[in-house]
């Protein structure tokens, strides 16, 4: 097959790559520039599409003997991924910028371009497993459950898998891909993994959308809408946080509130105690099938509703409104714009960005 | 087979350069040391210095040799802003210079210099009138004697007169015109008085078959300029730093070859490129010669395919063997948007579809044979490939 690695400059990428080769596909390597205004040199694990990172692309591309390009995708990464990061925020909503930058720019822009410049599949170094099933690719989580980043590709559809190549989903442990990057001589082999939010390099992502969206003080209120405190800006909260509230007024129980709703048009916060985190039924009407979709409007599954979150066993109800899960246990800390992903067993079925939540305690508790 | 047409990123190595590095490089000795070995340092050093002035009709003295162009722009600019007259704060810049002027004048402005800048025409050519209207009372001015990207050769006589009569320093950089365009440093310079009109005019030997490393400031005996590198009183104090005997060597070798070749080679490209152009226009009857059509660099040809994207189309020619360039590349080797054809009053959309082809000496019609056989199939890939993606 003709290859077209995407190559972050990474250790992940660079093996997928080298296995790519190895099993004989005509592999070309590409470095995606996401940020014209990238940092020069990497510091520690921040940042991403630095010159340092597409250097390391390169040498590795060199390495493998196999022919690099870079391309600049940075227009439709800040549309797709930086604007759509910021007003989802705006708009009260916890985005996943990864799931976004899978859905929009790796396997949307760059596999359209792959497969009009005449490539079969684009290659990454993400951890999970594609599987022949009886109706089609099957998508599935990684062989090493520290590392599988199923999660992050349930936005891909059928035909997103049918030209995608996972080289490393059955690869037991990362340990082993450092080791065999080792091995190769590439020289990314210990370079360390990366964290964050690759376009806010410092990892404060509170300060960083303080200077886009600017500050407006607005009113924190209890369940029964009394006030309690005052903030900067409703788009620096999301459910489930509890530091950094400095509430003036004390819970009548003395114990520690939650972030439980973000209202952005009004700028308020919405605070409580814990127990009115749980959340006992998720919906959204943005969904996608990773692969043949289920043949029932209802079915048991798991449901897993942040890319580290445990799996939950779960109800799915799917119609022409959108898919409703209800989990078995309450969720906790479920925040709207969040990804939902449902899987059986390992089989990643699909996804859908949770629009409402209901809480499993009546006000007032 | 490979197919080279950058000549204008750089140009292949030519084997008398390469002799003449080679011989060179045998010399042992500083060109600044008094002993016997030095003094044969510096005899070869200052006759590869006249050579290069008497290709160039300039005065030995005004040869300063230098790593290559972005250095000579960078003295240049630097150096004449640094001792610019009493008073003065402006810099005459037109739109579309290269990368080199346009980021050495940003860090000048940072220092407090005064931008006029001066906008080409839709073929990329500096307008004297517009030019001479910005001049008065100006620190110094620049300007490109062919746009690299476009290719169009500007009128680098009435901006040299425009500047004379402003009484304002010009610099004048040649590194693309180098070998295609007649270069006399005294008929630019006419009678200006000291600090006015052509002061000085960055070349680089790459770009006619010295290798990378070696270039040239023609700095006029009179023009006011401070240096860059400090260190020793080598060339005039003017660059400070032991002598790069092999570099100037190679280069005036070089310079000699290209001068002598230069007509013969200007007609011989010239058919070789409008043949690629039309060529090109008959295989993507959409595609359009950017740039003067007729007052150009003999080699170039910088067409607009629209619609397409750039980055798909280098990739789709450079696995049919053929090499060209979009123009501008940043060190990531990213294609950005070019800001010549920006200037030339294109839309962002239109300056991410431009090639850049250049033929220089190495080239045959087999090399315009592979783009042809090339360029339909990859137009209609790579304007697919931008254009289906958004949802």
């Amino acid at each position: 097959m003709r290859i077209l690695a995407a190559m972050s400059g990474g250790v992940d990428s660079a093996v997928a790559a080298a296995r790519a080769v190895e099993a004989g596909h005509d592999v070309v390597g590409v470095h995606l520039a996401l940020s014209r205004a990238g940092g020069t040199l990497r510091t520690g694990s921040r940042g991403c599409c630095t010159i340092e990172d597409a250097l390391d692309a390169r040498r590795a591309a060199d390495l493998l003997g196999i022919p690099f390009y870079v391309w600049d995708f940075s227009e439709r990464f800040r549309d797709d991924v930086i604007d759509d990061f910021i007003s989802e925020y705006q708009a009260g909503r916890t985005p996943n910028p990864c799931m976004r930058c899978n859905e929009k720019i790796k396997f949307a822009a760059l596999l359209e371009r792959a497969i009009e410049l005449g490539f079969d599949a684009v290659c990454t170094g993400h951890y999970a497993t594609l599987i022949d099933g009886a109706d089609g690719l099957e998508l599935h989580r990684a062989s090493d459950n520290a590392k599988d980043q199923s999660y992050v590709l349930g936005v891909l559809t059928a035909e997103q898998l049918a030209h995608t190549y996972f080289p490393l989903g059955t690869t037991p442990s990362k340990a082993i891909v450092r080791a065999e990057a080792e091995a190769r001589g590439l020289s990314v082999a210990q370079k360390p993994d990366s964290h964050d939010i690759c376009f806010i390099p410092d990892g404060d992502t509170r300060g960083w959308l303080a200077e886009k969206v600017g500050t407006a003080t607005g009113e924190i209120v209890d369940r029964n809408g009394d006030v309690v405190g005052s903030h900067e800006g409703a788009h620096a909260f999301t459910v489930g946080q509890r530091r950094g509230l400095k509430l003036g007024v004390p819970a009548a129980d003395g114990k520690p509130r939650f972030v439980l709703e973000v209202r952005p048009v009004s700028n308020t916060v919405v605070v409580g105690p814990k127990e009115a985190l749980a959340i006992a039924e998720i919906a959204g009407e943005r969904f996608s099938w990773a692969g043949a979709a289920p043949t029932d409007s209802a079915f048991e599954c798991h449901v897993q509703i942040r890319a580290h979150a445990e799996p939950v066993p779960a109800h799915a109800v799917v119609s022409a409104d959108g898919v409703r899960v209800t989990p078995e246990v309450p969720l906790d800390g479920v925040a709207p714009g969040q990804t939902a992903v449902l899987y059986v067993g390992t089989r990643v079925l699909g996804q859908f960005t949770i629009d409402t939540t209901v809480s499993a305690v009546p006000v007032g508790a | 087979m490979r197919h080279y047409l950058d000549h204008a990123a750089t140009t292949p190595l030519r084997p008398e350069a390469r002799d003449a590095w080679l011989a060179a490089s045998e010399t042992v000795g500083n060109a600044s040391s008094t002993h016997g070995a030095g003094q044969d340092a510096r005899r070869l050093l200052e006759e590869s210095r006249e050579r290069v002035a008497a290709e160039l009709d300039a005065d030995p003295i005004e040869i300063v040799f230098t790593s290559g162009g972005t250095e000579s722009i960078n003295l240049a600019l630097q150096g004449l802003w640094h001792a610019r007259p009493e008073g003065t704060s402006a810099i005459v810049m037109p739109d579309g210079e290269h990368h080199a002027t346009m980021d050495t004048v940003a860090a000048l402005a940072d220092e407090g210099a005064e931008l006029r800048r001066v906008a080409v025409t839709r073929e990329a050519r500096i307008d004297a009138e517009e030019f001479a209207a910005a001049l008065p009372g100006a620190a110094l001015a620049t300007a490109l004697v062919a746009n690299n990207e476009a290719g169009t050769i500007n009128d680098a006589a009435a901006l040299a007169l425009a500047s004379t009569d402003a009484g304002v320093a010009l610099h004048l950089d040649a590194v693309a015109a180098l070998g295609h365009v007649p270069l006399s440093f005294r008929a630019l310079r006419g009678d200006a008085p000291a600090g006015a009109g052509l002061v000085a005019m960055s070349l680089a030997g790459h770009k006619i078959g010295a290798p990378v490393g070696v270039g040239v400031l023609v700095a006029a005996r009179t023009a006011r300029l401070t240096a860059l590198l400090r260190g020793g009183a080598q060339q005039r104090g003017l660059r400070a730093g032991t002598q790069d005997i092999a570099g100037a060597a190679a280069f005036a070798t070089a310079l000699e070859l290209a001068e002598a070749e230069r007509e013969q080679e200007t007609a011989r490209l010239r058919v070789l490129r409008d043949r690629l152009v039309a060529g090109i226009r008959s295989a993507v009857p959409a595609a359009e010669l950017l740039g003067d059509p007729l007052d150009r660099l003999p080699g170039n040809a910088h067409v607009l395919f629209p619609g397409a994207v750039g980055e798909s189309l280098l990739f789709l020619l450079d696995v049919a063997g053929v090499a060209a360039s979009t123009g501008s590349a940043c060190q990531a080797g990213v294609a950005e948007p070019s800001h010549v054809v920006m200037a030339m009053g294109r839309s962002e959309r239109d300056a991410r579809s431009v090639l850049r082809f250049s033929l220089g000496r190495t080239s045959t019609d087999a090399d315009v044979d592979a783009v042809l056989a090339a360029i339909a199939d990859a137009y209609s890939r790579a304007s697919g490939a931008g254009t289906a993606t958004r949802s």
